[in-house]
């Protein structure tokens, strides 16, 4: 009996604590993935957000650092300056990296770190209970936007992706989707891909990942994935960007 | 001959799985894991074609895939 899809070594054999159907297992999964192959497995330090994915180094079986609520980036920056050599990344989701950690990102950015970031999208505050987030769409609801959001009382989705691709610092900027199996492989080429310009000294590079997060949606698995296919991706276009 | 290996300890039933194989061959069970959900049971009697996509859409990494000769 030939193996041809196993559980990679980079992922511990811990149960994940994510609701069913949470776009996190995937993406959790597609860095062990590209950890692997590209064999930096001892070489790696990931710096977990804080949000759902808080104990994601429970769940990565190499070397990992937790980061105050936003501050992964500056964490990271610190990391990589001490370890050169070494694979660093961070992992966050929109309510880290795109609200309280906005200004560690953008200046993160700004310096041209030689970083790696995933950025989970799932607009909405998952670990708190649904709350409105920066990159909430318009007429979503959430638990604070009841009647969905409204541009003159909450301002417009933050498309960080495409603010940071404008500054002349960053290398990579790619959006993917996870929103079919196809999606995660392209998801997974493109992780794949921050982590090779990183040790290829290219500087910084952000992968932005479409995730679904049914609960706080109000949709079963299935339907999270196709909100994504059919709402989400409208306002956030899936491809490079930079 | 292809055949899939559920963790159903692991599966946290969200059918995502069962939703994309292409020959339906992945159903629901009525019995529950120890987390206290309905997790997915392979039908080991159907011709799998190993397209892998259950495995890789799902969420929590519990489906293994084999082949044999």
């Amino acid at each position: 009996m030939e193996k041809i899809f196993k559980r990679c070594q980079s992922l511990s054999d811990l149960p994940m604590h994510y609701c069913p159907g949470c776009g996190h297992g995937i993406a959790h999964r597609l860095v062990a993935e590209a950890v692997d192959e590209l064999g930096v497995r001892e070489e790696t330090i990931g710096v977990a957000p804080v949000g759902c994915a808080v104990v994601a180094y429970d769940y990565w079986n190499f070397d990992c650092s937790e980061a105050a609520h936003g501050r992964a980036l500056a964490v990271a920056t610190a990391i990589k300056r001490v370890h050169p050599q070494k694979l660093v990344f961070t992992y966050q989701g929109d309510g880290d990296l795109a609200a309280i950690g906005t200004n560690e990102t953008i200046h993160a950015a700004n310096r041209g770190e030689n970083l790696s970031v995933i950025f989970i999208n799932n607009a909405v505050y998952g670990m708190t209970g649904g709350q409105l987030a920066p990159t909430t769409l318009l007429g979503q609801k959430t638990s604070t936007s009841v009647d969905g959001r409204q541009k003159q009382l909450h301002g417009y989705p933050l498309k960080i992706s495409e603010i940071l691709a404008a500054l002349p610092g960053v290398y990579y900027v790619e959006r993917v989707s996870l929103e079919s199996p196809a999606g995660v492989l392209k998801a997974k080429r493109a992780v794949k891909q921050a982590f090779q310009n990183q040790l290829n000294n290219l500087g910084f590079s952000l992968v932005e990942v479409l995730s679904p997060c049914p609960t706080y949606w109000g949709l079963s698995p299935q339907a999270a994935l196709q909100w994504i296919k059919d709402v989400m991706q409208k306002e956030f276009p899936v491809g490079r960007i930079k | 001959m292809i055949k899939i290996k559920i963790d159903q300890d692991k599966c946290k039933g969200c059918l995502l799985c069962v939703n994309f194989c292409p020959r339906g061959l992945i159903k629901k069970s009525p019995k529950l894991n120890k987390q206290g959900l309905n997790f997915v049971e392979f039908d080991l009697q159907g011709d799998c074609s190993g397209c892998l996509q259950c495995a890789v859409i799902c969420p929590d990494c519990c489906i293994e895939v084999y082949k044999s000769e």
